[in-house]
């Protein structure tokens, strides 16, 4: 076989451990045994890739422009690019979104919050990078919404992005928030991780250049895939 | 240059709106060549209780044991209509189910061939970055010799093996915790 690069293991503190007390959740779903450590083979050094098919026709970057009206809320410019470890670009990756509405319910049924639902607003999108790894979509700030996890729990505003690159191995799930939210020192998702530049590498920052007079603000968001190491290891 | 990954955050319990678009339970289109099987099963949790919200992302190789992917060299036929990849999710009794074909070997870390098998990500609500696993074939030489089943306990290995049901398909699980807890990869 010919010498292939193994994508590198993520650095102590910035990812989350599975087992986060403070996450009541993670207490039945967290694995208890330790994870067996595997070289990476063919099977997780592939992965899905997907075209445009996989997006489909329709205004799936504007989740403003999905209904015969317009969804209430403050609409948004959320852009930025898709990079690797390395710094390089992630073109062609698919990149699927889903948010609540501005009143902070999701639309689906199992969202019982007593907030309205928003007929213009089913919150989803996806799309795939450009050459450069870049994406961008239009839609409205979701908002804070309660969730029983605690005493007075609430879930900062956020979006839920969903990224596949180049691999297996590069798959990620991850929540996008809003600077300057005051529910982010309380979320104990958003404080899964131990790594505060990690966490802080989660929200989105306000961005001038891509806020459009008389339209919406700008945000900007950039995601980072695993990335190769620098030395081939024989496969 | 160096920048650390994102860290993952949860799925959490909606994700349905936003990933059921994809969800692909077959893998193998009529007129895929290879073996057809279906695959079924439950997710559950430490107390035993079905995972009414879980995900399971799926990806293999095609029944010659090539992947669709630029990165997969070898001199061996692609098949355009097969992807290899699967989306499902469970239902109100924690089951999921998915139909495809018996993939083919593919090498290993050293270069030894590795047993037909499927790579599982697991996603749900209380998993803050999704769980890695295999789904490996029974009564196959090759799964007695694989690289990778070699890494796992041996009292544990048969987690990673799909079961053949008397009427037909597979039955596999996924154990989060506990008596039985699926082995699950760090790679």
């Amino acid at each position: 076989m010919h010498p292939v690069r193994q994508y590198r293991r993520a650095q102590p503190g910035t990812q989350p451990e599975y087992l986060h007390p403070a996450y009541t959740s993670t207490a039945k779903r967290s694995p208890t045994r330790p994870l067996v450590r595997m070289p990476q083979t063919l099977s997780e050094m592939t992965g899905p890739i997907f075209g445009h098919d996989a997006v489909g026709a329709g205004p799936h970057d504007d989740l403003t422009k999905q209904h015969a009206g317009e969804p209430l809320g403050e609409r948004i410019v959320v852009s930025g690019r898709v990079l690797d470890e390395d710094g390089g670009p992630v073109p062609h990756a698919l990149v699927e979104v889903w948010q609540c509405n501005a009143a902070g319910r999701y639309r689906h049924v199992n969202d019982r919050h007593d907030a309205p639902i928003d007929p213009n607003f089913s919150g989803c999108g996806r799309m795939l990078t450009d050459a450069e790894g870049r994406y961008r979509f239009v839609t409205i700030k979701p908002g804070a919404y309660p969730w029983r996890n605690h005493h007075n729990a609430w879930r900062p505003a956020h979006i839920h992005f969903s990224l596949f690159g180049r691999a297996f191995l590069t798959r990620l799930v991850t929540q996008m928030y809003f600077p300057g939210d005051p529910l982010l020192p309380a979320d104990p998702i958003f404080n899964s991780t131990a790594d505060p530049r990690a966490r802080d590498r989660l929200v989105s920052t306000f961005d001038w250049e891509t806020t459009q007079p008389e339209f919406a603000l700008g945000y900007r968001f950039d995601i980072v895939l695993r990335g190769r190491d620098a030395t081939p290891a024989s496969a | 240059m160096h920048l650390p990954a994102t860290a993952s955050q949860t799925v959490g319990p909606y994700f349905a709106i936003g990933l059921d678009a994809l969800l692909r339970d077959d893998l193998a289109p009529t007129g895929v060549p290879g073996h057809r099987v279906t695959i079924a099963g439950r997710v559950l949790d430490g107390d035993g209780t079905p995972v009414t919200d879980a995900l399971l992302e799926l990806w293999q190789a095609n029944a010659e044991g090539r992947y669709a992917h630029p990165d997969d060299r070898q001199e061996r036929a692609a098949d355009p209509r097969f992807h290899g990849f699967g989306r499902v999710s469970t239902d109100a009794a924690g089951a999921f189910r998915f139909a495809t074909i018996v993939p083919g070997r593919v090498p290993g870390p050293d270069g030894a061939l590795q047993a037909p098998h499927i790579l599982v990500g697991v996603f749900m609500r209380g998993l803050l970055k999704q769980l890695v696993t295999r789904i490996y074939f029974p009564d196959d030489d090759a799964t007695a010799q694989d690289p990778v089943l070699a890494l796992v306990p041996i009292e544990r290995r048969g987690t990673l093996i799909a079961r053949p049901e008397p009427v037909g398909g597979f039955t596999w699980n996924v154990i989060l915790q506990g008596e039985g807890e699926t082995v699950f990869f760090d790679c």
